[in-house]
């Protein structure tokens, strides 16, 4: 067979054979091939993507973490603040309850050690009285004994009375 | 990794002179014992057959013997033992058909039927009438013989099929997962197919209708380019250095430019735009050479494909023929020249394995560039 003649038998079965191969491998290789190399690139695309997506959420994450942080620390600030001025402000109106109470109880003191020293006093002048009229009558009755005395007596008496 | 790949290169090498040589061998032997054969009528695969004392080494004959198609699959020849792999002969002639095995020839008269297989210059290895071959008239014979070179399509076919069905099975059982194995190696190729040929040449668009026939083409004529390079069974046969075969391909993409043109490269073709006009106008100059265009382009994915295999075919073969030619004059210096000559067609069988692929390359290329010619969209500014 001639090098550039090309026989008809040659042809006709390379045309079969190639048809049959082209047909074969199209439906059974090429096909699923593709479809499996498009899956897999989309598979992979996506998988990035999510990936991507998931460091953003991530860094997204770690923001709002700092936010919520932050704004528990500065809840916690407030806190302690109101806190604190709730410490100061029940001491301080403690410490004028106290002063007050305190006040109260001088002044009642000092009422009642008034009313005391009074209730002595009257106490006193009336012990004192019955004490001088005790005394009086004791002399009285001393002085009185001799009728001269008694006569004496009335007699001054007498002179201080004046009838009008 | 590069030394594993030189150490089997020289076995393939070597293996190549082997089969050349035992014909040498053979010859001589026949020549001192003067026996004669009878042809086995077994039903084997492997036949003994009777040798004609052979001539003097003609290395053109040689080659071409190696490079063009047969219609026996000759393996080695051992002492007087030819392994042969007999073809089935399909012929019709004069409405009849015909069909035997292609051992029938291998007898007294070379004939079988009438038929024999031709000696003479123009017709060399077709099988023609008796009476044609005596007097150079006769009844033309239809020739639908498996010879060798159909073998070996059929082969590649089914190896082609085998592989990339296997592969295809990979993808369906493990659908996202990452290759491996031979599903491994030919990714990266059938990606490079489908994003640097086919998605860059015919565009995003309409590149996945293409696709399995690029695919299919490349990988026959790679596959089809390796198993050439291989000296022994089932490789050996120059499939893609045959006229027919690149032939048929190449109208192959003929018809699918045709078929797929759409209007703008109609209108590109009758039209050229970006010429002047006198060139169109009194005589359609411009027309003229683009609808020859339209052939000369696969015509020439034909030949280049063609001549390329051929003549890497025949620059080894050549090779080898030069340590037998020295041979012949004197054993010592067939040896002083067969070491420099091994390793130049180490070299070639290099060279060979990166024209294997280039070739299956640039013809995917051209014939997806001319698809994206024929389907280009017209722009729009």
């Amino acid at each position: 067979m001639e090098l550039v003649n090309p026989g008809i038998g040659l042809i006709v079965w390379m045309t079969l054979a190639f048809l049959a191969v082209l047909y074969i491998l199209g439906k059974y290789a090429w096909n699923p091939i593709m479809k499996a190399l498009k899956e897999r690139e989309s598979t992979i695309h996506d998988a990035l993507n999510s990936a991507e997506k998931a460091k953003e959420e991530m860094q997204k994450m770690k923001f709002s973490n700092e936010e919520l942080l932050q704004e528990a620390k500065n809840e916690r600030d407030a806190i302690l603040s109101t806190a604190r001025k709730i410490k100061e402000s029940i001491i301080e109106e403690s410490k004028q309850k106290a002063a007050e109470e305190a006040n109260r109880i001088i002044v009642s003191a000092k009422e009642s050690i008034k009313n005391e020293k009074m209730a002595a006093i009257t106490d006193l002048k009336d012990q004192l009285a019955e004490l001088s009229l005790e005394i009086a009558k004791k002399i009285l009755k001393k002085e009185l004994s001799d009728p001269k005395k008694q006569e004496n007596y009335i007699k001054e008496l007498m002179k201080d009375v004046k009838f009008n | 990794m590069i030394r594993s790949q030189f150490a089997s290169l020289i076995l393939v090498v070597v293996f190549l002179c082997s089969l050349v040589s035992f014909p040498q061998v053979q010859a001589s032997t026949m020549m001192q014992e003067g026996s004669t054969l009878k042809p086995a009528d077994s039903a084997s695969a492997w036949k003994l057959k009777e040798k004609p004392a052979e001539e003097k080494f003609n290395p053109g004959e040689m080659i071409m013997e190696h490079v063009v198609d047969s219609h026996e699959w000759h393996i080695a020849t051992i002492g007087h033992l030819d392994l042969t792999i007999p073809l089935p002969v399909l012929i019709i002639c004069k409405g009849q058909f015909h069909a035997f095995w292609s051992w029938k020839f291998h007898n007294e008269t070379r004939s079988y039927l009438g038929f024999t297989i031709s000696k003479e210059r123009a017709n060399k290895g077709k099988i023609v009438t008796v009476q044609e071959e005596m007097t150079g008239k006769g009844p033309k014979v239809f020739d639908f013989s498996i010879t060798k070179t159909v073998l070996a399509i059929f082969l590649s076919g089914f190896f082609l099929i085998l592989i990339f069905g296997s592969v295809a099975d990979r993808y369906k059982k493990e659908p996202n997962q990452a290759p491996h194995g031979l599903q491994n190696l030919l990714e990266p190729v059938i990606l490079f197919i489908r994003d640097d040929v086919a998605k860059s040449s015919i565009g995003e668009k309409k590149y996945e209708k293409y696709l399995p026939y690029l695919l299919t083409i490349f990988f026959f004529i790679l596959f089809n380019n390796l198993m050439g390079i291989i000296p022994i069974f089932p490789g050996g046969a120059n499939v893609t250095g045959n006229i027919a075969v690149t032939g048929v391909m190449a109208v192959f993409t003929l018809i699918i430019t045709t078929i797929s043109g759409n209007r703008h490269y109609w209108v590109d073709i009758i039209n050229t735009p970006g010429v002047p006009w006198w060139l169109k106008v009194p005589v359609p100059l411009m027309p003229i050479v683009e609808i020859i265009g339209i052939i000369t382009k696969p015509f020439v994915l034909m030949v280049r494909l063609f001549a390329n295999m051929t003549a890497g075919h025949i620059i080894i073969l050549g090779f080898i023929c030069i340590i037998f030619i020295f041979g012949q004059i004197s054993s010592a210096l067939g040896v002083g020249v067969g070491i420099p000559t091994l390793l130049f067609m180490i070299f070639m069988d290099l060279l060979e394995l990166l024209i294997a692929f280039i070739q299956a390359y640039v013809f995917t290329l051209l014939s997806a560039l001319y698809f994206g010619l024929a389907t280009i969209e017209p722009e729009h500014h």
